[in-house]
């Protein structure tokens, strides 16, 4: 099948419809994902689908909608769970930290928590408050839960499949400013798997790692870069628990230098932890310290600040230049 | 207290043992003296458990002294398909589930989180410490056997403490719109730690149902024949598909919240000593033996059959080895990442 162009929404609904095609014990519930479709329309056509029983409306209650995936764990069922907005994903952090992460556990392997938690996640849409938050680290902080993020349309696809196929659970927090982006291809699980990150782009003089909607700003500023002869090679790290150690070190250990590019504020966010690997991994092949390009240690500003939060092309390169001129 | 009458709870023997309802609540004269025979052991294994902390057997140990007929009379009420999601309190229920004491006390020993028994095959839940979420659990569980067509209905215990958090509301509220088979078992035990019910809220927990569109009991948690009948009335009617039941037993803690804690800090011992007028167990037994179905010689008997399952549990509990170091890494994932496998050889001694 030669596939036009998807969007990332509409690859994660595909996503969404095989999954329930395939497995008739899978479920997918939240706030408005049944007859409206979900405020992204992720979960466009599924009820109409699949039945009111397997695709539901819940009411406003993300603990409840976590819980109650807990609760249908033990019966043997499988969910897919929305939490519609970042921030809204919060009161439901005791029943994911408490029990989702935990349950598989507590029971030494007699119940697992086939969970799928999505979350739109990040800012770039010049959202309201609380509408474009970074939650990355609590969830990749928290043992027991698989962590992963798309960049693009296909890789969405073959990431939520993934995610659902898991019998572990699993956060997928999907970039708000990538649902419209488009990608041509086959839609497929084949490819790298959850734990495995994967380069988008060689180069040779230092590697960019980053996820979600600023991979697509990565590839940009390796393109801008390029005309200056820096050889930059872009790393998607996709699965942020477990981090794709292997890869990680390997890139730091060829290129000498690496930047580290997300959104989420830079105390404690994952750059950290890459910075921490990378000095592990390849201490005697750097070239210069590892440079974080972050969003900064204050709230999320409001949307006519954004552009002053968010790594833009130019820090990224600014940060690069940096790099390799140590 | 608005304008609302206070309510009596639905009673069928009075404390002082006489009947003051009608007491055929469907069990055979066997399953009645079960009822004593659970009750006895119960109590004298959560005793047991007092003095294992005291001897350094046991970790912090949660007693259940005076809830025997709330524990006892709710489980018996279930049939083997339905689930059962506990607190930490519920080593009553827990054995009449069939629930192995051994394996359920390698919690409080400290020996494995959640409980090593297997929930699926017991259909008891894990011990749940994070209040009032397990409420959420057995109301997901239950609209999983809504959607499966399961004959069968699902249990949550709660605390009136747990009433107060938000996911007993969440939980309750799904329960309802969803006409999930699910029974919310309020023990209403007078106390959360050292807050008096009195001061956790001002209305009656039992009532809450209505506001949420469903129905809502309330028994005397000490009449383990009254609290057997409203949850098998609750259990009827989610099989027969008309939704949840809350039910709030009205019993009390005689003891503390935990080994750890010093009840004389925040109550006085009277109070206590009123409860224990009103004792769960002997307010049956006094029936039993003048209802005709039980003689001395049986009570006696039941006393000393609970000595001796409570001593093999005892040792059982006291032989446990500590756990290998290798159980921390065996079930966070399926599928251990690589770097928890190089985290497991660095922490046996390998790496």
């Amino acid at each position: 099948v030669v596939a036009e162009a998807v969007t990332m929404a509409r690859a994660l609904n595909a996503a969404l419809r095989d999954s329930l095609l395939e497995d008739p014990r899978l479920l997918v519930f939240g706030e408005d994902v049944g007859r409206m479709g979900g405020v992204f329309r992720v979960t466009d056509g599924l009820q109409a689908e699949f039945g009111i029983d397997r695709v539901f409306d819940t009411p406003i209650s993300e603990a409840g909608i976590a819980g109650a995936a807990v609760g249908l764990a033990f019966g043997g069922w499988r969910s897919v769970v929305e939490m519609q907005f970042d921030a809204f994903s919060y009161p439901a952090l005791e029943q994911i930290i408490d029990h989702v992460a935990k349950m598989r556990e507590r029971t030494r392997g007699r119940v697992e928590m086939a969970i799928t938690v999505r979350i739109p996640a990040f800012g770039g849409i010049r959202g309201k408050e609380h509408h474009s938050e970074s939650p990355e680290t609590y969830y990749v902080h928290t043992a027991g839960l698989k962590v992963v993020t798309p960049s693009s349309a296909l890789d969405a696809y073959r990431l939520l499949r993934l995610a659902i196929a898991d019998p572990d659970p699993v956060i997928v927090l999907e970039p708000k400013a990538r649902y419209w982006s488009k990608e041509e291809g086959d839609l497929t699980t084949e490819g790298p798997r959850i734990g495995e990150g994967r380069v988008l782009r060689d180069g040779g003089t230092c590697t960019l790692f980053a996820y979600g909607a600023m991979v697509a700003r990565c590839l940009e500023a390796a393109e801008a870069l390029e005309a200056e002869g820096v050889g930059l090679r872009v790393v998607d790290l996709r699965s942020l628990s477990p981090l794709d150690v292997e890869l990680i070190g390997r890139c730091a250990r060829e290129t000498g230098r690496a930047v580290v590019v997300h959104e989420a504020p830079r105390t404690l966010g994952l750059g950290a932890e890459v910075a921490a690997l990378v000095m592990e991994e390849a201490f005697d092949h750097l070239e210069a310290p590892v440079a974080r390009v972050t969003g900064w240690d204050v709230p999320y500003p409001p949307a006519a600040l954004e552009q002053h939060y968010l790594p833009s092309v130019e820090r990224i390169c600014d940060a690069v230049r940096r790099t390799v001129a140590y | 207290v608005g304008a609302e009458e206070v309510a009596e709870p639905f009673r069928l023997l009075a404390p002082d043992g006489s009947a003051v309802g009608d007491t055929d609540v469907g069990l055979e004269a066997d399953d009645l003296r079960d009822l004593l025979r659970w009750m006895t052991l119960a109590r004298r294994l959560d005793r047991e458990c007092i003095a294992l902390q005291r001897q350094g057997e046991l970790t912090v140990y949660p007693g259940f002294e005076g809830q025997e007929a709330a524990q006892v009379g709710s489980a018996v009420a279930l049939g083997p398909d339905d689930f059962v999601f506990p607190t930490f309190r519920e080593l009553a229920a827990a054995l009449v589930r069939g629930v192995d004491p051994v394996q359920y006390l390698a919690y409080h020993r400290g020996t494995w989180h959640g409980g090593p028994y297997d929930p699926r095959a017991t259909r008891f839940g894990p011990i749940c410490i994070p209040v009032a979420t397990q409420i959420v659990h057995g109301v997901g569980y239950a609209m999983g056997l809504r959607l499966g067509g399961a004959a069968a209905c699902c249990l949550a215990y709660f605390g009136d403490g747990s009433a107060s958090e938000g996911d007993f509301h969440e939980g309750a509220n799904l329960a309802s719109v969803f006409r999930a088979p699910a029974i919310l078992f309020c023990q209403n035990n007078g106390w959360a730690i050292s807050v008096p019910t009195a001061d956790q809220t001002r209305g009656e927990i039992w009532r809450r149902a209505e506001a949420l569109g469903f129905r809502g009991v309330l028994v005397d948690g000490n009449d383990v024949l009254a609290v057997y009948r409203v949850t098998r009335q609750a259990r009827d009617r989610a099989l027969a598909g008309e939704g949840p039941t809350l039910i709030e037993a009205r019993t009390y803690r005689i003891g503390a919240h935990s080994t750890a804690d010093d009840a004389g800090r925040y109550r006085e011992e009277a109070d206590v000593d009123a409860a224990r007028a009103s004792d769960p167990i002997a307010r049956y037994r006094t029936w039993l033996l003048a209802s005709g179905h039980a003689d001395e010689g049986f009570v006696a008997g039941c006393e000393a059959a609970a000595e001796k399952r409570v001593l093999e549990v005892r040792e059982g509990v006291v032989s446990q080895p500590p756990p290998p170091a290798e159980w921390m890494f065996d079930w966070a994932y399926a599928d251990p990442p690589a770097t928890l496998q190089r985290q497991r050889a660095e922490a046996l001694g390998g790496g």
